[in-house]
């Protein structure tokens, strides 16, 4: 009898490992790739970075139960998953980028710069550098994403502080204000000096305006231009509903995907991009009535996603593990939407950009879905509900991808078998 | 005749506690709509917001609180400031709704206080109109 239950169980063990290689850790991807949990329960995980010889460094939201915010990953028996888990700083904030031996933090209001040594350890986890501080922080769109060129120039995002720039901030009817001052220090990307220290808003250029609210930045080192990922404005039928169904308002504005120049200006808050028209249509608190079109010297995106779906983190893939068409692309996080509400969210998933001759085709795909953890299909009706939300995105030496998830802190591995 | 006083009165009681229990359904019915068209789409269909962003109304301790002049403050002119909510901060702006009636509000609070697992009590039109009088004597100070 005690074998018989011994080989039950042994045989259940099997086809649990048989399961949890097959499910691809609840993940719907394209052919001949694979998908396995790296690390969970991390706390909520923002962007993330890898060092070369594959240690990620994850920056929280807010610090974890052990108060740390940046965790450490590392994967000491190469079977794909974390196995030796450490952590340093304290302080919240999202963005997290690894120059060299250089790990470069952001809280909601400054830059640190770490130090790794050759284990790609963190040598001064108490004394960072402050590369930036004093960068403007009022509650809304408050986190700070960044990116570097090949120059060591930091780019970072600052957040509009507002939805659409009104009056009085998401009250019906209340009329942009002109011009919109809060454009002078935030709404925009600034670029600062990744070797200086202590800089702030003087020692800094906006190197691009009218952007609401970049989450996710990456240097497309193929042509050594500024990609970004925009967060659309929010609430056009609550605010306006005499020119917005919330039909309409499910479908508008675009999520928008910009190649961005030194000095480019994406018009927010004059305008949004309306995906259906193929325009900059002037924003209702700046007089429009959904058909108006804005100025032509405002940008027009690389690519117009849905609406509300949030991208959170921008990677341009220059592995090679991937078959052939992902090469020098753009992945992007989509972190799920909320207001789609009162029509099912949308998004909670990772797309893809294809690229050619060093520019976005327009089309998009989805590359990994099932993040929410939905059964058959069915749609999250709350945001809260979805089990995963993707946010940041890294490619691994190997040429895998990470994508971590804010809702419970988890890392996906996503791989190819040729 | 004094056996049937006594069964009267009981019989009046159960009438009035019928009568009573349908307005107070009727209140949280009307407060069911005004939550569809004005709090659902930040707050959720199921009041649990939006993390980071907008604030849960579903276990939260400040929505089944004792505090009806705080709530019925917040519901009226929007919320802004930077607070800890249960061991969270939420970023977004709340939209003030001035032309909401007193009545309207007092429906809208029964319904998120006894919705999802909130199982606080109802919110009275006195209790909102004690909330107001109180409310404008703490601005004209």
């Amino acid at each position: 009898m005690k074998k018989i239950i011994y080989f039950l169980f042994l045989f259940l063990f099997c086809i649990g490992i048989f399961a949890n290689a097959q499910d691809n850790a609840g993940l719907t991807l394209p052919a001949g790739f694979k998908a396995n949990l790296f690390a969970e329960n991390i706390g909520g995980a923002r962007h993330i970075a890898i060092t070369k010889n594959g240690v990620i460094f994850a920056k929280l939201n807010r610090a974890n139960k052990q108060g740390q915010s940046i965790v450490r990953l590392e994967d000491t028996n190469k079977d794909g998953v974390a196995d030796k888990i450490t952590g340093l700083a304290n302080y919240g904030g999202t963005g997290i980028y690894l120059n060299g031996n250089n790990l470069y933090a952001s809280s909601n209001e400054a830059i640190f710069k770490y130090e790794l040594n050759n284990n790609d350890e963190v040598l001064n986890p108490l004394s960072p550098v402050t590369v930036v501080t004093g960068l403007i922080n009022r509650r809304q769109h408050e986190s700070k994403s960044i990116t570097f060129d090949k120059a060591n120039h930091i780019y970072v995002n600052i957040g509009a502080y507002s939805n659409a720039c009104q009056e009085q901030d998401r009250t019906p009817g209340s009329k942009g204000k002109m011009p919109c001052p809060i454009l002078d220090s935030a709404g925009g990307i600034w670029k600062f000096d990744g070797n200086k220290e202590n800089q702030t808003y003087g020692d800094g250029m906006r190197y691009a305006t009218g952007l609401r609210n970049v989450v996710g930045l990456d240097w497309n080192t193929q042509t050594n231009k500024l990609y970004v990922s925009q967060h659309g404005r929010d609430q056009l039928n609550t605010f306006f509903p005499s020119l917005y169904t919330d039909a309409q308002n499910a479908e508008l504005p675009a999520e928008t995907f910009y190649e961005i120049n030194e000095g480019d200006n994406a018009g927010w808050p004059y305008i949004y991009y309306d995906p259906s028209q193929h325009k900059k249509i002037v924003s209702p608190e700046y007089g429009g009535d959904g058909q108006k079109e804005g100025a032509s010297n405002f940008i027009n995106p690389a690519v117009a996603f849905p609406a509300h779906m949030a991208p959170m983190a921008v990677l341009f893939y220059t592995g090679d593990q991937f078959p052939a068409k992902y090469k020098n692309g753009a992945f992007i996080t989509f972190h799920g939407s909320w207001n789609r509400a009162p029509l099912p969210q949308e998004g909670f998933f990772v797309a893809f950009v294809p690229f050619k001759n060093g520019k976005a085709t327009g089309e998009w795909e989805i590359f990994a879905n099932g993040f929410a953890g939905t059964i058959d299909g069915a749609k999250v009706t709350s945001t809260n509900k979805a089990k995963a939300r993707p946010c940041g995105l890294a490619q691994g030496p190997d040429g895998s991808i990470y994508v971590s998830d804010d809702t419970k802190g988890t890392i996906f591995k996503i791989s190819y078998n040729k | 005749m004094a056996q049937y006083k006594g069964k009267g009165i009981f019989l009046i009681c159960i009438l009035l506690f019928g009568l009573t229990q349908s307005i107070q359904a009727q209140n949280v019915i009307n407060g069911k709509k005004i939550y569809e068209t004005r709090c659902l789409v930040c707050h959720q269909a199921d009041g649990g917001g939006v993390p980071n962003m907008n604030a849960p109304l579903d276990g939260s301790t400040n929505v089944v609180g004792n505090d009806i002049g705080r709530l019925v403050k917040i519901v009226k002119n929007g919320f802004k400031d930077k607070v800890e909510l249960d061991g969270y901060y939420y970023s977004n702006d709340m939209t003030p709704n001035p032309d909401l009636s007193n009545a309207a509000i007092a429906d809208v609070l029964s319904f998120i206080r006894t919705s999802w697992s909130n199982k606080a009590s109802l919110v009275t039109l006195a209790q909102v109109n004690n909330a107001n009088k109180g409310n404008q004597k703490k601005n004209s100070k």
